[in-house]
């Protein structure tokens, strides 16, 4: 990759900048993510972001429930009674002796005299049926980080009547505080449903303002990874040049669909979809609905021309019409 | 109804948010329209002189103008930053353009309602340079007023339908129809109240013209937003919008047989007025709900992606 490409694919580079770097983004590899949800502590403590609501949800282990104008990262938990790509279940093991089969081992351990101990682990199987083991149904559990999109066309920052939200010479889409007035267009505007105006607490700077990820922009200006990359675990959550994530992932996809997990998908990679790519883009293992995504998302400023083309078409009929109601007036009074 | 086969989503959660406006937006949606319709009626009555139907209609735009400039900040997350609006103009902001439209329109709606004092100031005034003036300045105002009156009754629509919020998005191509005629319905409504039987015919043929474009596109619009239009028949929105027919239709109909009287002229009115009313809630709450509920967002999508897959493969 040269410099030169890194350029054209930033938007920043159409808008002014002199020189910008390369785009910065996100790749956010679910296949690995284990739910710790560090991504959305790390994000809270390095941005300050309040508190956004204590409740049971009822939604596997998330009851952080989805982006919003407080929950900048969201992990998302899925429970599906479906298999993890080659993984089998309901295997018939009524023919095999497993003893027999261990006794036939030339290098056999020797037999472990310790009983299996609780570790309180989710079970796969319904409270109460532990006892008489029946058969045991496909499971898996999906887990993704969520987080602002950072489109390339991005319906927030287009809507903004104020100028608060604006491209950074990263290419990301960021809001400013002293500059929003909380009118709140960029909310319906957000085919993602990320960004959201601050209600609460009482007393926060940033009460009656959209808010959302900045992608540690702050950060980002003192060469630092993003809180949330920084603090996952897993690498799950990856941060860099954006066209350098965008091979990344796809070898990584390849790797997973070749292992047998068909169901491997990059989600917001593809510079034609409706947003024009995003800056974070995800690798799902199903349907991006079923992780609380839009299947395929457009930025509705892309209808503008025509809409405005209808506006100026009413208009005109409504003036026509005021011309017309009193050009009878001779005959009709 | 469509049968969504295989919708998924989240727990149930929505995709996208709907918007953080309150009643203020579709209450502003109607004195937009309101105001605009108004001062286009007031020029016209100014022109072709019927004195008592200029005065209320001008008194009429700038009385929903002043609700309208209130709701707009009223609604704003920090109302004391209202004038951040004007640091930038933006084509792809219907609100940016919107603020500059009102922006114009104001002062001249506002320019020609204060014209009116003239026959209230003490004679001196009157005969003062400025005094004499006022009329003529009020005629001009009230021209230019009524040359930007249908753009702020039309462009709230493309407000709306630039969004993520499913039933807006897709009602965006008759949405700016119904908007005027709803606008054109409620103005010529308020004219039928405020004018006399002798002065009030523009108006009467304004109401009866907006409120039969208003109905006429709603319709065709309705047919043409696949499962996105279920919002508009369910609910809080539905009965709202149902209501809104009916007030609409009565107050066309009341407006056509009341000619030579007034007060069923004035009743037309008041029900037009109702009906416009119902008509920006209703499509405001339809719209609401449609982002409240994942199956708006995902199943058009999903229909969209598979239109295109089955496109794709050969065979």
């Amino acid at each position: 990759m040269t410099a030169t490409t890194h350029r054209s694919s930033n938007p920043a580079a159409q808008l002014g900048y002199d020189q910008p770097p390369a785009r910065k983004g996100f790749f956010t590899d679910t296949s690995i993510c284990i739910g710790c949800k560090a991504c959305e502590v790390a994000c809270k403590e390095w941005n300050m972001v309040p508190e956004d609501g204590l409740e049971l949800s009822g939604m596997s282990y998330d009851n952080t429930q989805g982006l919003g104008a407080s929950t900048w990262r969201h992990v998302a938990f899925i429970e599906q009674p479906k298999s993890l790509g080659g993984q089998e279940s309901n295997l018939q093991h009524e023919g095999v002796d497993a003893l027999a089969l261990a006794g036939g081992m030339a290098t056999s351990p020797a037999p472990s005299t310790r009983t299996q101990v609780d570790l309180g682990m989710p079970g796969t199987v319904l409270p109460g049926a532990e006892g008489d083991a029946g058969t045991a149904t496909p499971f898996r559990w999906l887990m993704e980080s969520d987080v602002c999109k950072h489109c390339t066309h991005a319906a927030c920052l287009d809507v903004c009547p104020t100028g608060a939200l604006f491209r950074t010479e990263f290419g990301t889409v960021v809001v400013q505080d002293d500059v929003c007035n909380g009118c709140g267009y960029c909310v319906p505007a957000c085919p993602y449903g990320v960004i959201e105006k601050r209600e609460g607490p009482t007393g926060n700077d940033a009460v009656g303002l959209a808010q959302k990820c900045t992608l540690c922009y702050d950060r980002l200006k003192g060469d630092l990874e993003p809180a949330c990359a920084k603090a996952c675990p897993t690498k799950s959550i990856q941060f860099g040049d954006l066209d350098e994530l965008r091979e990344r992932a796809q070898v990584r996809v390849d790797q997973l669909v070749a292992a047998g997990e068909t169901g491997a998908r990059l989600y917001g990679h593809d510079p034609d979809d409706g947003v024009g790519g995003t800056g974070a883009m995800f690798l799902l293992l199903d349907e991006p609905e079923v992780y609380g995504l839009p299947p395929d998302p457009v930025v509705t400023t892309r209808d503008l021309p025509e809409m405005w083309r209808r506006a100026v078409l009413a208009a005109v009929t409504m003036l026509a019409g005021g011309v017309a109601v009193f050009a009878r007036e001779r005959g009709n009074r | 109804m469509v049968p969504d086969a295989n919708f998924t989503s989240y727990y149930g959660r929505p995709v996208v948010k709907p918007s953080p406006w309150t009643a203020d937006i579709p209450a502003y949606l109607f004195m937009g329209g309101l105001a605009g319709g108004s001062s286009l009626l007031g020029a016209g009555a100014d022109l072709s002189g019927r004195p008592m139907l200029r005065r209320g209609a001008r008194l009429a735009a700038l009385g929903a103008l002043s609700g309208s400039f209130y709701a707009l900040v009223h609604d704003l997350g920090r109302p004391a930053r209202f004038h951040h609006m004007l640091r930038v103009a933006k084509a792809t902001s219907p609100m940016s353009v919107g603020t500059w439209i009102l922006t114009a329109y104001g002062p001249m709606a506002g320019l020609a309602a204060v014209s009116e004092a003239t026959p209230f100031l003490s004679r001196r005034m009157r005969r003062s340079v400025l005094g004499r003036r006022l009329p003529t300045v009020g005629r001009a105002a009230g021209l230019v007023a009524a040359g930007l009156g249908p753009a702020v009754a039309s462009y709230t629509a493309v407000l709306l339908a630039d969004t993520a919020t499913p039933t807006w998005h897709a009602a965006r191509r008759d949405l700016p129809l119904v908007f005027v005629g709803s606008a054109s319905a409620a103005a010529g409504g308020m004219g039928l109240i405020l004018a006399s039987p002798q002065e009030a015919g523009p108006a009467r043929r304004m109401a009866i013209a907006g409120a039969a474009l208003d109905l006429a596109a709603s319709h065709t619009m309705e047919s043409g937003m696949g499962v996105t239009v279920e919002p508009l028949h369910e609910g809080r929105a539905g009965t709202l919008l149902k209501a809104a027919k009916a007030f609409t239709t009565a107050g066309a109909a009341l407006a056509a047989v009341g000619r030579r009287r007034r007060d069923v002229s004035a009743l037309a009115g008041v029900s037009l007025l109702a009906g416009s009313v119902c008509t920006r809630f209703g499509l405001f709450e339809a719209g609401q709900q449609s982002a409240r509920d994942p199956r708006y967002t995902v199943v058009p999508q999903r229909e969209r992606l598979d239109q295109h897959a089955r496109a794709h493969t050969p065979g």
